[in-house]
């Protein structure tokens, strides 16, 4: 048995070595690249890797590298479709090859919606470059030039003369042929150009994830593998005083417990218990009769951090941004308004809890089966706890169950890392559901305190938000942090921003697009604040409050527009709905994606809704593939209903008091909306789409909600605000 | 420690298991049947579904003990070909993102549709509201359930 890892099979078999184009730092067309290694396979090589990316074999079959993490956004199959674009062939043709890390690949990440702007040139040179070098083994054999030939589904033709020849035919010729100048290489991009992008693509994997093969984390079996729990300290930081493991060795199955020291760094090897046995059930089982003495670091509890927002929202706070004039455009304002919004501590809850596999080599050296979104990161982590070298360590990438930010950190590389070193067998560790949402790196809550001044025709002119945020010695703690150019900043010209810190010791993190995930919430629930006040329509509130700028704008106006006019013709907004229903807006950009969400909710007794349709105006440039497109569109949907009615995780005791879906209540079938997706496809270079879409769906259905009760949600998540899904 | 005869996919398995180990870590840990997940493991979220007697339950729910003597099918042995109307809809509508509680879901969703072959929006929602999807596949899911059917009533498999 072992695992299902073809771990850079897409590399030539015999020329590992030799060919290095596109190695790291080569991103961009034009950018230095080790041109002598383009070539890559000899002539005398059954099969021909040109670049990375890309191998074909005889029988036609083209090996396409995926490098980047997948946690469910597709880029798996969608990536591998951009090489497939530029090189002209079937689609059938293709087989999609997971990378593990290879710093020759450069950035290797499930983050920041970032793989495809990232892959976009570097994936259509590679693709591009290997067809220029076919049609020029085509030319040569067939003694005609180049121009006289054209690739297409996989074969060289030349029209003129009736001649035709399959990729996998051409491939010791091809690999004679001088590397093409990929500065000059003309490359695809506009949608209008498309044959395979664009189109809708089923993932990659579905055959497996269909009939239950070995993909995830989790499913990693090795020869002769033990499975471990590690148990940390309920309270964040907590260390070990004493435990009882030589009682926990006697339980059956047990093979190995021991306490491990650990440091303070929660990113890294935690303190804590491993326990180690022969199944992992008998692991879990054991942990019932561990008895740890634990000596506890912090007593945060989410009381204390209302009290002290509570206090800290009466104060000035630090000015972090101000434009123009902004107490005498109070002063003169018209008329003002003010709103405040809260919104809690989340956790990520991956379906697939924190998993790691590994493996100890006698050499010292070490191999990590990881569902990683950050696989640099997890290297890091295994380097830092073992004293190891980046070269003792190889980690090999597993599909993964989901991730929303949760998997950029690696403690469990780390963990799994220790542990395998200790026994000196294949070691699989895995965390408990409850061990995951206990020891997550959450969201961190907000405060935010508006402020805005209209003049005689409802324009806002003045502009005050006081942002309570979490922090320690003056920096923000991760996911905190605002920045100083989100809009409405650039947008009304006196304006000012405000912040104060709480001092937190719960671990935080990047939560699924971070800050904006809950930022744009606050802000877009507040709009609608001004127009209610002002009895302006916020579809027209919007699109004047985008139609100038002072100064820099803080987002692509036109863009953002376009969103918004193209949702609210789809969802035929202003339609009269009857009583007791009604419409809400929101926009955002992030990640370099403009989204604009109209929802339609239907509020019954007792403040019990349900979300009826959800109508989504996305543009992210050219669409890759339509199909994982529209899925992430409906997946941040769903995410971001799910959260914002019902999720919370509170502290008591520096102790998150939430442990398992029973009481953080995912959203369920039942409670989705139909939803409905529509692309503004330009030919701005692509971006990513696994977090743009998220933002404004909370704010769309509070502002419906609020249309059809006349009650403003002023807290998340909206059931503690009276609103039930 | 005891000794039991599972009957899985259609084959049957002698194993030791300690007598409260529950189905799922039998299963996976023991028959290398990974395909059945374990998410919650106190039988809220749906993911280790498996079909025992034709039924959906919670196999973090059930120890493997108590179910000798019943038909148990893992995803592994809906149709290892892929094959199976519900396996072709939700290849075709191209449901999964992550992927991991697909198995579960669709394990529910045939059983949904052996008891009910033309279902509606409100029977697959009551039928699939046991089985969380964190992606939120949720539309597609409906769209494939009733896609397979379609393919069930005609009798089609690709």
């Amino acid at each position: 048995m072992t695992v299902e890892a073809s771990l850079n099979s897409v590399l030539p078999r015999r020329s590992f070595l030799k060919t290095t184009l596109l190695a790291s730092g080569a991103f961009l067309v034009g950018v230095a690249y080790r041109r002598e290694l383009w070539a890559g396979g000899s002539a005398d090589e059954a099969d021909w890797s040109p670049n990375l990316y890309l191998r074909i074999d005889p029988d036609n079959t083209v090996f396409i590298l995926s490098k980047n993490p997948e946690c469910g956004q597709g880029v798996k199959t969608a990536l591998p479709m951009i090489v497939a674009e530029c090189l002209e062939v079937d689609w059938e043709q293709v087989r999609v090859d997971q990378a593990g890390l290879d710093d020759r690949l450069g950035r290797q990440a499930a983050a920041g919606s970032g793989s495809t702007p990232d892959a976009w040139n570097d994936l259509r040179v590679a693709g591009t470059g290997a067809r220029v070098m076919l049609v020029a083994a085509a030319a040569e054999k067939w003694s005609v030039a180049p121009s006289e030939c054209v690739a297409r589904e996989g074969r060289v033709l030349c029209e003129a003369k009736g001649l035709s020849a399959r990729y996998g035919d051409l491939l010791k010729l091809a690999a004679k042929q001088a590397a093409p100048n990929l500065e000059a290489l003309s490359l695809v991009s506009k949608p209008k150009d498309f044959k395979l992008l664009g189109r809708r693509i089923a993932g990659v994997d579905n055959a497996k994830i269909h009939t239950g093969k070995a993909l995830f984390g989790c499913d990693t079996r090795l020869e002769g593998m033990l499975y471990a729990v590690y148990v940390k300290c309920p309270s964040f930081g907590g260390r070990v005083n004493k435990a009882n493991v030589e009682q926990v060795l006697e339980m059956p199955g047990v093979t190995h417990a021991f306490v491990v020291e650990g440091g303070a760094d929660p990113t890294g090897l935690a303190p804590g218990v491993a326990i180690v046995a022969e199944t992992w059930w008998e692991a879990n089982a054991a942990r019932r009769y561990l008895r740890v003495d634990w000596e506890t670091a912090q007593s945060d509890s989410s009381y204390d951090y209302e009290r002290q927002a509570d206090a800290l929202r009466k104060e000035a706070g630090e000015t972090l941004r101000e434009d123009g004039q902004v107490e005498e455009a109070f002063g003169m304002a018209e008329r003002i308004v003010e709103g405040s919004y809260y919104y809690p501590f989340v956790s990520h809850a991956p379906m697939e809890p924190q998993n790691c596999t590994a493996l100890y080599h006698d050499s010292g050296r070490i191999e990590l089966w990881a569902p990683t979104q950050l696989p640099g990161s997890a290297r890091d982590a295994v380097s830092r706890t073992l004293g190891l070298k980046n070269e003792s360590i190889q980690i090999h990438m597993t599909r993964m169950g989901g991730g929303f930010g949760r998997r950029l950190v690696n403690e469990f590389a780390a963990e799994v890392a220790w542990i395998a070193r200790e026994v000196r067998r294949p070691v699989q560790l895995q965390w408990t559901r409850e061990d995951d949402m206990s020891h997550d790196f959450y969201r961190p809550a907000g405060w935010h305190d508006f402020k805005a001044g209209l003049d005689e025709g409802g324009r806002m002119v003045a502009w005050d938000h006081h942002f309570v945020t979490f922090g320690n010695e003056g920096r923000s703690v991760s996911g905190a942090g605002i920045s100083r150019s989100h809009y409405p900043a650039g947008l009304v010209e006196n304006f000012r921003l405000r912040q104060s810190m709480i001092p937190c010791h719960v671990p935080t993190g990047p939560w699924r697009s971070p800050g904006h995930s809950a930022f744009c919430w606050a802000f877009q629930s507040f709009f609608d604040d001004v127009c209610d006040a002002s009895g302006r329509d916020p579809l027209e509130f919007r699109m004047e409050l985008l139609s100038r700028s002072f100064g820099e704008p803080p987002l692509d106006l036109a863009r953002t527009r376009a969103t918004l006019k193209l949702a609210a013709e789809k969802a035929g907004w202003g339609r009269e709905l009857g009583e007791k229903r009604g419409m809400g807006l929101a926009f955002h950009f992030d990640h370099g994606g403009f989204a604009t969400h109209i929802a339609e909710v239907s509020v019954g007794s007792g403040g019990r809704y349900k979300v009826d349709r959800v109508v989504s105006a996305i543009d992210v440039g050219p669409v890759l593939n339509r199909s994982g497109a529209e899925n992430q569109v409906e997946g941040c949907v769903v995410d971001a209903l799910s959260t914002c009615s019902q999720l919370e995780i509170e502290f008591i005791a520096g102790t998150a008091k939430q442990s398992n879906f029973r009481d953080y209540p995912l959203l369920r079938i039942d409670q989705t909306p139909t939803i409905e997706c529509h692309f503004i496809e330009s030919d701005n270079p692509p971006s990513g789409l696994g977090e743009p879409p998220f933002a404004p769906v909370a704010p769309a259905i509070a502002n419906a909600l609020f249309a059809a009760t006349g009650r403003r949600v002023r807290e998340m998540p909206f059931v503690r605000a009276g609103f039930s899904i | 420690m005891s000794q039991i005869t599972l009957n899985v996919n259609g084959a049957s398995h002698a194993i030791d298991v300690p007598s409260d180990m529950p189905l799922l870590w039998a299963l996976r840990d023991k028959l290398n049947l990974v395909g059945t997940k374990y998410s919650c493991g106190i039988g809220v979220c749906g993911a280790c579904t498996v079909l025992i007697d034709g039924r959906p339950e919670h196999s973090c729910m059930t120890t493997a003990m108590s179910e000798q003597g019943a038909e148990i099918t893992t995803i592994e042995g809906l149709d290892p070909d892929g094959k199976h109307p519900t396996q072709v809809a939700w290849d075709e509508v191209d449901v999964s993102q992550c992927g991991y509680c697909q198995g579960g879901q669709l394990l529910t969703a045939v059983s949904l549709l052996e008891g009910n072959p033309d279902p509606s929006d409100a029977d697959i929602d009551m039928a699939m509201s046991g089985v969380l999807c964190r992606c939120g596949t949720y539309q597609r899911i409906r769209k494939a359930i009733k896609l397979a059917a379609k393919y069930g009533q005609e009798g089609v498999v690709s």
